[in-house]
Parts: structure tokens; C-alpha cells; sequence
């Protein structure tokens, strides 16, 4: 088929280790731990009250001042997404209204967007007043919650939390006028929006996308669903730096939090006849679904990742010995690590204790439709400086994960790389970078 | 432009759905050529005193009927339970085997996706209200976290908070069908199963999947969901008479009727259809999707996006609008989309518009917001089928300014060989696919 090669030629990263990219990628480096107890709101009765938080930021810097009114509308995933598009598209070299309006240097109808998003939980402190007001001997009333209690929301109220306002915010602050989609997949949406952007491009619907993934996780429903859903560490609230353990034999669960990230991605003709500096090839996707109907966990052989890396590996022309790194989705719920580790090992058989396995979520928290792009962009840093940062808290491996994970930080040429992600839901995705010179 | 592979056609061979006017393609055919309304008073809880008291709801519905393992499923929030029903018909319609271990209809399930275009599931309301009731002191104006997390970990269940995740559809889907290849859900407002379809189509185009078990499912027929539309004053207030409320391209038409339900099209390489040898009902031939990039409330005056959506999916059949025969179009019954769409139609058809007809079905079905696209697709291929348009019901008092030709209040025998399929969604997303009698 004839088909574009796609390249991504910028980033842009707000994570519980810094608002950009070099400070999240100095913080792996360093083997600093982004989690911490609960600030956003008052943890007190959650079994985990550990987050990965972002750092305080203003979103009005990132915000254009023709557009600063519609700050009102948005939400936490919202801002953290408009703070990533920002730095990716500076980082690219790429121009846009918002940037500076006497010098664009894109096609705003060939420019498309492709975000991972979550489900937005509403902010349950805006909406309490008029819920509050809508009382009858002491219990709610929707007779009147149907009148006086809908009064008292804002009129807009909904547009803060349908996931598509990720990409229609950022796309309005920057005329993007292509193909525009919101992935809702949970933890697989990043790497599935990533994969579907570069689609794009690659049948020629779009010469540059803008894709990624955000969530903000840190909000009480979010959070209470994952202690009730039992795939939060209920042990370490004392020790958010030893909390979240991903492939160890002390692990006890997940950590979660919020974060955003967006990789520019650009046909390959294009972006080398602009001059523009190419950081990696999108050389291989591949998707698939876990089945498993008792939900608790994933299915224990990992089939499900198996099929994604299988495919993403054929999909990128390679054998499992041309892989120089492998970001796992890990998670530091025991028994979905294990299952992944069997799927990675199914697939690259003896080269699986060759190839270094970096899992970030100790230090990154579990951030849901951002870890994807998260990882994206850690392996094109690790690619680009030639080196993998050491993995935190993997101490001593759990039973059965039989990876090449190091809690030294290793110089390493890097060809590919191979990052996972599955959701709970069953939706699995796996991508292979290519290095470019 | 990179020139497309012709030789991977993509064509429908089954269809499936659950809808407020009825639970199988047949019986909503026959509602619709009837003129029939799902509009009627709220019952899913009590909305008597919001400013719209009436929506369009799935009635009467068993997803137990649907499967042999009810207890896989019985979580699942309304729009997984219908979105079971239609795939379960489509699979059908289309030989995939369903629920079983050792499938007979030689698909290889790593070959076999599904994309959705789906919503989120309601709140616990019960729950989540009398959280915030015994949580929120009203003195201080401020919450007592810790009475909100005591009632929340007593109360709130952990399956029905898990269901209530926008990929929970896809996988009861998965579990239905066993399906392991390419899965996405997708969630652009009132555009998203379009866009599913439209994605769908293109994996198969790539070589992704063979087969793609799409469509839509989603109710925001919820406290917070009516709220929510209420809110922005998008729905139609006309409670003294929900059935005539839904009036697309008419004068007096004063907002959209939410509805809920799901619509599922099974997609399929040509090469694999004719290899299984099963029925080919239509031939997706054209995908369009683009972004107004231009307010969060409002579409772009002239319907720039909408326009450019058009074109795209035209280029991508490599058809002029002269070939359209028909348009489905998105006709929401509102002041500002029916308006702004008319003048998109206008705008790509010329000298053409007045004379191709383009009619809203959600003048009897309501507005399905994430489902809604799929379960149009589905009109286009019937319309196709049987040469009749489905009309716009309720089209009484004519917009002056409204001028084309809307198949008004009866359906209409005429030859429809290529229809097209428009979606527009909250924040401006556009999707359109074309699609054409199979030849």
C-alpha cells in the first residue's frame, strides 16, 4: 500500500516531575519519585491517599489573550492538555496563530489532533451549593434539585467535562482544522491516538498531527473508584517513594495521577523538507483486546499484550532481537504485571533477558490516557541522549517476570524501542519507535 | 494526496440495533416509513420539574434476551447493555459466531476489531447525590471530605463505578465475540460513532483487521446528563407535546429531544465477505473528518468545518456531489445546526442542493448523541435497499431561510444507489461517510 512515513519532530510533557518535557526527563534521570500524599483534595478515609500531582502552574501564561476568557471551561485534563500542545509545537519549530499570528508556517487544514482522554469526573466541591439546595428532610430532592438546584449550575457547566474538549480547546488556540478525534480507552488511549494520528498522515489525510493523551486523575471519584476497585496500594501511605513497585515482589498496587503529553507527529518528506530536526520513527503499531470476564486482574497469560507487541513488531518489519528497549505499561498491581511480563516474554523468548525493560510508573504514577505518550516521549528522550534511566523500586523481581530490569541507570545505543499499554477495560496497544539519524 | 488502495474495498454485512424505536433493524424500519415517534415523557427517573420532561428512550429492553451469560454482563451501564443487543444481531446478520470457544466461521479473531463511538455510563445517583448531601456543610461552604469518602466506600459499588469507564462497551463487545484484533472507543460528542465507522473503514483499508464490529452506544438520559444539555439550552422545552417537539429544518423548532441506544455495523473487507460468501448489504466508499477549530459553543457561521468534512469524504469516494442521491442528515432540531448545516449543503452542492434530498430521522428517533451516527448509517443502507427516503417528520411551519428539500412528514420511493451520512459534534467535530449500493 502506498503510505507516508511518519516521524515525530516534537514534544511536549506536564507530569508529576516537572511541565515540560526536560524537567520530567531530568527527574527519570535522577530517579525522582513524582507521588506524594494528596494535596488537590482532603484524602482523609481513602485505603490509598497517594497521587502523582502536577507542579503548581498558571494556566493563563499558556493561554493566548484572545483566548483567555474561555478559561472558565476548562477543566484540569483541559489545561494540562492546552500546556502540552503548547511546548510540543514550540519544540517542532512549528508556528500557529497562537504562537505568533505574523508568521505561521502550518496548513491549519492539514494539521489534525488525535488525543487520549479520560472520563472527566465533574468537580464535586462546584457542584455540591446547589445539590446542597436541593434538599427535603435532610434527603436529596430532585423536585427540587429539577428547578432551584439546576439554576445554580453554571450554564456551560457541561462543556468542561466531555473528553472531545481536550482536542476542540487546544485545536481553537491553534487552528487546527484537520481531523480531529478524542481516544477513550483509558491507559491504551495514548498509544492508540498516537497510532491513529500517524494513520492519518500516512494516507495522506493530514501532513502534521498533534497526538498524545491527558488525564487528570487526581479528583475523589477517580480515586475512590480505583481504592474500590482494589488496584491502588493500600499499604505505603507513609512511603509514596516506595509506593508504587512495578514487576517487584513487594508490590501492592497502583498508584494514580494526572499528566499530560503530546508528540508532533509529521510525514517524514515534510518535515525533512522544512528542515525540521526528526527525533523518531512511528515505525510499528498493533493493537488487540485482553478477555477476561472475571475483571479483577488481566488474563493471566497476557494474550491479549501478546497479540499487540506481535503485531506492532511485524507491523515494523523487525525481530524481537532488533528491540534496544522495552517501556512496559507496569503498573505495580502484581498480577497484571505478571501477566505482562509473560505476554513480553512469550513474544521475544530468549532475547527477553537481553533487552532492557524500563517501567516509569513508579516515578510517574499511573496517569491513565497520558501514560501512554508519557512513555512515548521517554523513550525518544532515552533514544536521543543514549542512555536508560535506572528503574525505581524494582528491587527484587517478582516471581516470574524474568526481564532485564536495572536499578542502574545504563548507556545504551537504542535503536527501537517498544512501548505497552493495556486498560482495564481490555483494550491493548503497542508501538515501536525507531531512532533517526 | 496519497492515491487510496482500490483493491481494499470495505462493505457492510451485518447490522444490529437498540433504539427508542425499536429493538431490531426492521422494527425501526417500519417506524420510521410509518412516522412514528420515540419521543415521549421522561421515565428513567423523575424529570418533572427540569425545563424538558421529555426525551427519547429505549423501552421495553432485556440485554438478557441477548446472551447465554447474563451475569458477564448484568453490570454493564445502559449503553453496554443495548450495544450487546445490536452486536449481537450483527454478528448474526453477518455469520460471526458469538459466545463460543471454538468458532466455526473461520474469522481469525486477531483479524477482528471493534470501534465505538461511546459514552460514559450515569453516576450511582442514589449514591452520589446523598454523598454530597451529608458531605457539604452548608455553614462553612466547604465539604467534609471525610463524610464524603465514609458514605462513598459504604455505598458505592465497584463493578457499577467501573462500568460507567467509556471503553466498558468495547468490552462487553469482546467478550460477546471474542474479538482480539484492533479495538478503539472514541468519544467526539454527537459525532462519535461516524468517526467509528469512518476509523473502522480505514483500518480495514490498511490491513489492520478484516472484519470491524462498529458503531455506536451511549444515554445521557441521567440527572446530570439532562441537567447538562438543560444547562446550555440545547433541548427542546416543548413539554406540551414531546412528539411533535423534534422539528429539524422547521420554523418554530426550538432544540434537540436527547435520546439513547445503540447501532452496530459490522464492516468487512470485500476479499473477506466474498471469501465467507456472506450477504453484502451496502459498500462504505468515502470517509471525511475534520475540526471548526472556532468556538466551544458555537458552530463556525458558515459552516466552514462542516463544508470541509463534505469535500473530504467526496475525495475520498473520488465522487462529486452530482453522485449523492441522498443525504442523512445530522438535523438536529436546533436554531443553529439545521441552519449551518442547510448552508454546508449549499455550499459543497451548488446548483445541486435544492435538488438532493436530505431528511433527518431525528425527527421520530431523537437525538442518540454517541450512538447517533451508526444508527443513521443504518437509514442510509435501508434507504438504499428498499429506494425509499426516510422522511423529516414534523416539518409543518417552512424556515424561509431553509430551502432544500427535506422529504417532508412521508417517506418517498425514489432510486438511491449513494448516500451520505452527516455527523457534527459539540466543540465542532465533523464526520461524514458515503456509502453505496454494493455492485
Amino acid at each position: 500500500m502506498n503510505s507516508a512515513r511518519v516521524v515525530i519532530t516534537g514534544l511536549g510533557a506536564v507530569s508529576p516531575l516537572g511541565l515540560t518535557v526536560s524537567d520530567t526527563w531530568a527527574g527519570l534521570c535522577a530517579g525522582r519519585v513524582g507521588i506524594d500524599k494528596i494535596t488537590a483534595f482532603d484524602p482523609v478515609g481513602f485505603s490509598c491517599q497517594l497521587a502523582g500531582q502536577v507542579p503548581e502552574y498558571k494556566i493563563r501564561k499558556f493561554v493566548p489573550k484572545t483566548y483567555r476568557k474561555a478559561v472558565k471551561l476548562m477543566s484540569r485534563d483541559i489545561e494540562l492538555s492546552v500546556m502540552a500542545a503548547n511546548e510540543a509545537l514550540i519544540h517542532a519549530g512549528l508556528v500557529t496563530k497562537a504562537i505568533d499570528p505574523e508568521n505561521i508556517n502550518i496548513d491549519p487544514e492539514r494539521m489534525a489532533i488525535n488525543l487520549g482522554a479520560g472520563l472527566i469526573s465533574c468537580d464535586l466541591v462546584e457542584l455540591a451549593p446547589a445539590v446542597a439546595a436541593s434538599v427535603t428532610d435532610g434527603k436529596f430532592d430532585i423536585h427540587k434539585w429539577g428547578k432551584e438546584g439546576l439554576e445554580q449550575v453554571t450554564p456551560l457547566w457541561l462543556l468542561k467535562y466531555l473528553p472531545n474538549m481536550l482536542a476542540c480547546h487546544v485545536g481553537i488556540i491553534h487552528d487546527i482544522q484537520g481531523p480531529s478525534n478524542t481516544i477513550t480507552c483509558a491507559e491504551a488511549s495514548a498509544h492508540l491516538a498516537i497510532a491513529e494520528a500517524s494513520q492519518i498522515i500516512a494516507r495522506g489525510n493530514g501532513d502534521i498531527a498533534l497526538a498524545g493523551g491527558t488525564e487528570a486523575k487526581v479528583n475523589p471519584i477517580v480515586m475512590i473508584r480505583q481504592c474500590l476497585l482494589k488496584r491502588t496500594t493500600d499499604k505505603n501511605n507513609d512511603e509514596p517513594e516506595s509506593a508504587c513497585r512495578p514487576f517487584d515482589a513487594d508490590a501492592k498496587g497502583s498508584v494514580f495521577g494526572e499528566a499530560a503529553g503530546v508528540v508532533i507527529l509529521e510525514n517524514l518528506e515534510k518535515a525533512r523538507s522544512r528542515g525540521a530536526k526528526i527525533y523518531a520513527e512511528v515505525a510499528g503499531t498493533g493493537h488487540s483486546n485482553n478477555i477476561n470476564p472475571v475483571y479483577e486482574n488481566l488474563e493471566p497469560d497476557g494474550k491479549g499484550i501478546e497479540i499487540a507487541i506481535n503485531k506492532a513488531m511485524a507491523d515494523a518489519g523487525i525481530e524481537p532481537e532488533a528491540l534496544d528497549l522495552i517501556i512496559p505499561h507496569g503498573t505495580g498491581i502484581p498480577a497484571d504485571d505478571l501477566a505482562e511480563a509473560k505476554a513480553i516474554q512469550a513474544v521475544l523468548g530468549e532475547a527477553a533477558k537481553e533487552i532492557p525493560v524500563w517501567p516509569t510508573k513508579s516515578m510517574l504514577s499511573n496517569t491513565g490516557a497520558a501514560s501512554g505518550v508519557i512513555d512515548v516521549i521517554a523513550a525518544v528522550c532515552a533514544m536521543t541522549e543514549g542512555k536508560i534511566p535506572a528503574a525505581k523500586n524494582c528491587d527484587r523481581k517478582a516471581g516470574g517476570c524474568n526481564l532485564d530490569i536495572s536499578n542502574q541507570l545504563r548507556e545504551k545505543k537504542i535503536r527501537y524501542a517498544l512501548c505497552c499499554s493495556y486498560s482495564y477495560g481490555g483494550q491493548t496497544a503497542a508501538l515501536v519507535l525507531k531512532k533517526m539519524n | 494526496m496519497l492515491k487510496k488502495d482500490k483493491t481494499k474495498r470495505v462493505v457492510i454485512t451485518g447490522m444490529g440495533i437498540v433504539c427508542p424505536l425499536g429493538h431490531d433493524v426492521e422494527t425501526l424500519w417500519q417506524a420510521i416509513l410509518a412516522g412514528k415517534s420515540g419521543v415521549a415523557k421522561t421515565t428513567i427517573f423523575d424529570a418533572s420539574t427540569y425545563p424538558t420532561t421529555f426525551d427519547a428512550e429505549v423501552k421495553d429492553y432485556d440485554f438478557a434476551k441477548y446472551t447465554n451469560h447474563p451475569q458477564l454482563h448484568k453490570h454493564g451501564n445502559r449503553g453496554s447493555s443495548f450495544v450487546l443487543g445490536a452486536a449481537n444481531q450483527a454478528c448474526k446478520q453477518a455469520g460471526i459466531d458469538i459466545e463460543t470457544d471454538e468458532p466455526a466461521d473461520g474469522i481469525d479473531r486477531s483479524r477482528l476489531g471493534i470501534y465505538l463511538g461511546a459514552g460514559e455510563g450515569s453516576v450511582d445517583n442514589d449514591v452520589f447525590f446523598a454523598a454530597l448531601v451529608e458531605a457539604w456543610d452548608t455553614e462553612k461552604n466547604e465539604m467534609d471530605w471525610g463524610q464524603w469518602a465514609k458514605v462513598a466506600f459504604g455505598r458505592m459499588d465497584p463493578m457499577c463505578e467501573l462500568e460507567q469507564e467509556p471503553n466498558m462497551p468495547a468490552a462487553h463487545i469482546a467478550m460477546l465475540a471474542g474479538a482480539r484484533g484492533p479495538t478503539r472507543s472514541c468519544l467526539t460528542a454527537c459525532a462519535a460513532s461516524t468517526q467509528a465507522c469512518g476509523e473502522a473503514t480505514m483500518l480495514i483499508r490498511r490491513g489492520d483487521a478484516d472484519i470491524m464490529i462498529a458503531g455506536g452506544a451511549h444515554s445521557m438520559i441521567h440527572p446530570l446528563g439532562l441537567m447538562g444539555f438543560n444547562r446550555l439550552t440545547a433541548l427542546s422545552t416543548r413539554n406540551d407535546s414531546p412528539e411533535t417537539a423534534s422539528r429539524p429544518f422547521s420554523a418554530t423548532r426550538d432544540g434537540f429531544i436527547l435520546g439513547e441506544g445503540a447501532a452496530v455495523l459490522i464492516l468487512e473487507s470485500l476479499g473477506s465477505a466474498k471469501k465467507r460468501g456472506v450477504e453484502i448489504l451496502a459498500e462504505v466508499i468515502g470517509y471525511g473528518s475534520s475540526s471548526d477549530a472556532f468556538r466551544i459553543t458555537d458552530m463556525h457561521e458558515e459552516g466552514r468545518g462542516a463544508t470541509q468534512a463534505i469535500n473530504a469524504a467526496l475525495a475520498d469516494a473520488d465522487i462529486s456531489y452530482k453522485d449523492i442521491d441522498y443525504i442523512n442528515t445530522h438535523g438536529t432540531s436546533t436554531m443553529e445546526n439545521d441552519s449551518i448545516e442547510t448552508k454546508a449543503i449549499k455550499a459543497v452542492f451548488k446548483e445541486e442542493a435544492k435538488n438532493t434530498p436530505a431528511s433527518s430521522v431525528k425527527s421520530m428517533l431523537g437525538h442518540l448523541i454517541g450512538a447517533a451516527g451508526a444508527a443513521e448509517m443504518i437509514t442510509c443502507v435501508l434507504a438504499i435497499r428498499d429506494n425509499i427516503l426516510p422522511p423529516t417528520m414534523n416539518l409543518i411551519d417552512r424556515d424561509p431561510e431553509l430551502d432544500l428539500d427535506y422529504v417532508p412528514n412521508e417517506p418517498r420511493k425514489c432510486r438511491v444507489d449513494v448516500a451520505m451520512n452527516e455527523s457534527f459534534g459539540f466543540g465542532g467535530q465533523n464526520n461524514v461517510v458515503i456509502i453505496k449500493r454494493f455492485e
